[in-house]
C-alpha cells in the first residue's frame, strides 16, 4: 500500500498550480471562455508543461505517464476551472488510439496530440441515447473499403475546438444492442460534418453534430468493427476517474472560499464563521471533500484493475462524487449568500462546473445502478 | 501509488489467519460482542492473545506491543472481523494503557501494564457525571488530597461494563478554583476499594451495559494518581484521540455488510422475490457499501500517513462521525430487511429464552436501539465536529 506522489507527480501538479496563479486567473479565464486566441494560447501552455505528452506512451512523443499523473493535472484544473478540452482529447481520444489504434494511427495522431496541435472531441452520445453507451443510432455502412456515417451525435463537449471527432457508431445489431458498435476517428473538416457551437453551463463549450454521408476510408475505423464497446467503457471510465479528480479540486476551492468568506463576512455584529450551525456544514463540507478525494484516488488506483473491478469503483467514486460535490456546491453558494449567485464570484462557477461533470457519462443513478447490477454479477 | 499489500504482508495476513483459526476458542464461535456474554466469554481471546504477546499490537515495543506496522494491525483488525472474534475490550488496551505508559511513573507502568497486556485486570471509565456528558471538563467528582491519600467524593456515570471491572481510571477535581480544564487529575481506583458502588443502569436493548458509579469517602493513595496533580487533562485529551483511532470500525462494518447480504438473500421482498433483488433495498445497500468503501479509502489514507510517523490528527474525528453513521445506517438496515421477525423483543437472549423467528432476527432490534449510542460516545458526533471546525478548518 502506498499513497504518495512520485516526485514528477509533485512537480506536475505544482507547475501548473503556478501557471494557474499567474496566467489563469479568474478574469484570464473569463478571456479564455470568450475567445479564440486565449484558449489556443493555453493549450499552446499545456503542451510545453508537458501536460498533453503526460500519459501518452513514450513510442509516440508521449512521456508514458498513467492515471495517478492524470488525476494530478485533473485535481489543480478543477481548482483553476481550466475549460480547456482536456479530457476529450488526452483521455477519450489518445485513449482510444493508445489501447486500439494501429501503428498508423498512432503514428499519425498522438505525437501530434502530445505537441498541442490536435484536439479531439468525443462524439458519443445521442438525443436520445441518455449515458447509455450502448444506446448507438449513428450508422456506419459498409462501401467498398470503408463507411457511410449518417447521424447525429449530442453534446459534444470541445467540438468546437477539436479537429478530430472520435465517433461511436453502429455498424451493426440493433439500437441498444452491446455488438454492433464501432469507433472511428473522423476529421471535423470532413464533407457532410456540420455541427452546431455552444457554450455550456460550466463555460466550456460543445457541439451538436450532424453527420450527412460522410464518407471515410477503413484507416478511420479505431479497433475492430462492431466489437468497440468494451473500449468504450473502458476510456469512459477512465475519463470518469479524470473528472472525479477535477471535481476534488473545485470541491477543495469551494470548501477554502466558503471558511475565508464565512471569517470575514460579519452579521449581528460577529463573523458568520462564529455561528456553530454553519461550523458544522463547513465539517460537513470538509469531509465531504475528504471522503471524495479518497474516493477518486482509489477509482484512479483500480483503473488497472479487471474490467469488473474498473467498472465497479469507478462507479462508485461517481456516486460518491455525484452526491458529495452537489452537497458541497449547495452548502459553498448558501454561507456565501446572494453573494454566492453572483456571477462576479468564483465560487459559484466551481458550482457549475460540479454540476456539469455530475451529469456528464451517467449521473448519481445511473452509477448507482450500474454499481448495484455489477455487485449482483459479483455475487451470482 | 497502489492498493496492494506486499508480499510480506500477505504472508503476515496468512500467518494471523492461521493463528485466529487454530487458537480462537471454539465455544466462542458465532456469539457476538455484547453485555450479556460471561466475563469469561469477554476475555478468554483477551488472554490467549495476551500470552501470545499480541493483546496490544498499537503499544511501542518496549511495554508489550508487537511493533507490527499501521497496515500489519490493519490487517489484523480485518481478520478479526473476518473471523468474528471477540476483541479484548478497549478499556485497558486502547484507553488507559496508552496512558500510563505515556504519562506514567517507571513503577506505574510495571505495576498496571501487565494486568492489560495479559486480560487478568479489567478496566473500566469513570468520565462522564450526570452533569459531565459533552461538557467534560465542568466534572465535578472531587479529590482532597489528606496526606498520602486522596478522598474522593463523586458520582460517575455511563460507566460501560463497570459491573465486572476491576480497576477503573476516573478524571477527579483536585483544584476547584482553577479554570475548569486545569484543576483535574488523573486517578486510578481499585473498583473494590470501599466507598464504591456500581449501580447497572438499563438502556433501550433491555440491557445493562452501562453503570453509575457512586464515589463515597473513597481513600486513593497518591501513587495511583497518573501524571502531575492538576494535569489530568493533558492525559483525558490524550485518551479521546486515542479512542478515536480505529473507531472506524470498518473491518466489522464490512463483516455485518456481508452479514446483512445474507439475511436479504432469506428474507422475501414485498413482491415475494428475495429481498435482495429488491431495486430500493438494493439501492441503499449499494450506497452504504459506497460510503463505507470511501470511508474505508480514507483511513488507509490515514493509516499511510501514521506509517510515515504523522500521527493522527484531528482528521480522526471524521473516522469518527463516518463510522458510527455507517455503523448505525447498518443496525437500521438490518432491522428493516428482517421485517415482522424484528419485533419480537424476548429480552435476555443470553438466558433460556427460545429465539423467535429465523436465528439472526433476535439481535436486530436490540442492536439497532443499543447502537444508537455509537454517535453520541467518545465526544459525541457534534463534538467532534466542534473539534473538526476549530482544529481543521481554524474557525
Amino acid at each position: 500500500m502506498n499513497f504518495d506522489y512520485t516526485e514528477e507527480q509533485n512537480m506536475l501538479r505544482d507547475s501548473i498550480a503556478k501557471w494557474a496563479a499567474g496566467q489563469y486567473d479568474f478574469e484570464k479565464r473569463r478571456e479564455a471562455l470568450k475567445s479564440d486566441d486565449a484558449w489556443r494560447k493555453n493549450w499552446g501552455v499545456f503542451a510545453e508543461l508537458g501536460l498533453l505528452a503526460a500519459p501518452l506512451p513514450e513510442d509516440f512523443g508521449g512521456l508514458g505517464g498513467g492515471a495517478v499523473d492524470i488525476s494530478v493535472v485533473m485535481e489543480e484544473f478543477g481548482k483553476a476551472l481550466v475549460v480547456e478540452p482536456y479530457v476529450p482529447t488526452v483521455v477519450l481520444g489518445a485513449g482510444a488510439l493508445k489501447y486500439a489504434g494501429s501503428a498508423a494511427q498512432k503514428d499519425e495522431h498522438l505525437a501530434a496530440i502530445a505537441g498541442g496541435e490536435r484536439i479531439i472531441a468525443f462524439a458519443q452520445a445521442e438525443p436520445k441515447s441518455r449515458w447509455a453507451l450502448n444506446d448507438v443510432g449513428t450508422a456506419a455502412k459498409k462501401d467498398g473499403a470503408g463507411y457511410v456515417l449518417n447521424g447525429h451525435k449530442a453534446v459534444v463537449v470541445g467540438a468546437p475546438q477539436a479537429d478530430y471527432l472520435l465517433v461511436s457508431a453502429r455498424t451493426g445489431g440493433a439500437q441498444r444492442d452491446a455488438k454492433g458498435v464501432s469507433l472511428f476517428l473522423v476529421a471535423k473538416g470532413a464533407k457532410g460534418v456540420s455541427t452546431r457551437d455552444y457554450p455550456t453551463m460550466d463555460g466550456s463549450r460543445a457541439s451538436e453534430v450532424y453527420f450527412e454521408n460522410v464518407s471515410v476510408g477503413a484507416d478511420a475505423l479505431i479497433g475492430t468493427a462492431d466489437g468497440a464497446l468494451p473500449l468504450i467503457e473502458r476510456i469512459v471510465d477512465e475519463a470518469n476517474a479524470a473528472y472525479c479528480s477535477e471535481a476534488v479540486g473545485c470541491m477543495r476551492m469551494m470548501t477554502d472560499l466558503t471558511r475565508e468568506y464565512a471569517k470575514t463576512r460579519k452579521q449581528f455584529g460577529r463573523a458568520i464563521a462564529e455561528f456553530q450551525v454553519l461550523q458544522h456544514r463547513m465539517v460537513d463540507m470538509f469531509m465531504a471533500t475528504e471522503e471524495s478525494y479518497s474516493m477518486a484516488l482509489r477509482a484512479t488506483i483500480l483503473l488497472g484493475e479487471s474490467d469488473e473491478e474498473r467498472a465497479r469503483a469507478v462507479s462508485a467514486a461517481k456516486v460518491s462524487i455525484g452526491k458529495h460535490s452537489r452537497f458541497v456546491g449547495q452548502a459553498a453558494v448558501q454561507i456565501h449568500g446572494g453573494m454566492g449567485v453572483t456571477d462576479e464570484m468564483r465560487v459559484g462557477h466551481y458550482f457549475k462546473r460540479v454540476t456539469m461533470i455530475d451529469a456528464t457519462f451517467g449521473n448519481v443513478d445511473t452509477h448507482l445502478k450500474r454499481y448495484t447490477a455489477l455487485s449482483a454479477e459479483k455475487a451470482a | 501509488m497502489d492498493l496492494n499489500f506486499s508480499a510480506e504482508e500477505l504472508a503476515f495476513r496468512d500467518e494471523v489467519r492461521a493463528f485466529i483459526e487454530e487458537n480462537y476458542p471454539k465455544h466462542l464461535k458465532g456469539k457476538v460482542l455484547r453485555e450479556d456474554l460471561t466475563k469469561e466469554e469477554f476475555l478468554a481471546w483477551h488472554k490467549i492473545l495476551g500470552k501470545k504477546g499480541w493483546s496490544a499490537p498499537a503499544w511501542p515495543k518496549e511495554y508489550g506491543g508487537t511493533g507490527w506496522t499501521a497496515t500489519q494491525r490493519y490487517i489484523w483488525l480485518e481478520e478479526n472481523a473476518r473471523a468474528e472474534t471477540i476483541p479484548p475490550l478497549p478499556f485497558g488496551v486502547s484507553m488507559v494503557g496508552p496512558v500510563i505508559y505515556t504519562f506514567g511513573t517507571p513503577e506505574q507502568k510495571q505495576r498496571f501494564l501487565p494486568g492489560i497486556l495479559s486480560g487478568e485486570v479489567w478496566w473500566c471509565q469513570g468520565y462522564s457525571e450526570p452533569g459531565a456528558g459533552s461538557d467534560l471538563a465542568s466534572l465535578k467528582t472531587r479529590a482532597v488530597r489528606e496526606g498520602d491519600y486522596y478522598i474522593v467524593n463523586g458520582q460517575k456515570t455511563w460507566t460501560t461494563l463497570g459491573q465486572y471491572a476491576d480497576w477503573g481510571f476516573f478524571l477527579v477535581r483536585t483544584d476547584p478554583n482553577a479554570k475548569p480544564q486545569e484543576g483535574i487529575s488523573f486517578l486510578l481506583i481499585d473498583m473494590k476499594s470501599p466507598g464504591v458502588t456500581v449501580r447497572p443502569i438499563k438502556l433501550l436493548d433491555g440491557g445493562y451495559e452501562v453503570n453509575d458509579v457512586f464515589l463515597e469517602n473513597v481513600k486513593v493513595p497518591v501513587d495511583q494518581r497518573i501524571y502531575e496533580e492538576n494535569k489530568g487533562w493533558t492525559c483525558a485529551k490524550f485518551l479521546l484521540a486515542h479512542e478515536r483511532a480505529g473507531i472506524a470500525g470498518v473491518a466489522r462494518s464490512k463483516r455485518n455488510v456481508e452479514r446483512l447480504k445474507d439475511i436479504a438473500k432469506a428474507e422475501a421482498g414485498d413482491d415475494g422475490k428475495p429481498l435482495i433483488e429488491d431495486e430500493d433495498f438494493q439501492r441503499k445497500l449499494s450506497e452504504l457499501e459506497i460510503d463505507l468503501s470511501a470511508l474505508e479509502m480514507t483511513e488507509l489514507r490515514t493509516l499511510a500517513r501514521e506509517q510515515a510517523g504523522k500521527g493522527p490528527g484531528p482528521e480522526s474525528s471524521l473516522l469518527k462521525i463516518k463510522g458510527t453513521e455507517i455503523q448505525q445506517r447498518l443496525t437500521e438496515l438490518t432491522l428493516e430487511a428482517i421485517g415482522n421477525y424484528a419485533q419480537p423483543f424476548p429480552r435476555g437472549l443470553g438466558a433460556n429464552e427460545f429465539p423467535v423467528g429465523p436465528d439472526y432476527a433476535g439481535a436486530a432490534a436490540p442492536v439497532y436501539f443499543n447502537w444508537r449510542k455509537a454517535s453520541i460516545y467518545g465526544g459525541s458526533n457534534e463534538i467532534q465536529r466542534n473539534i473538526i471546525a476549530k482544529m481543521v478548518l481554524g474557525l
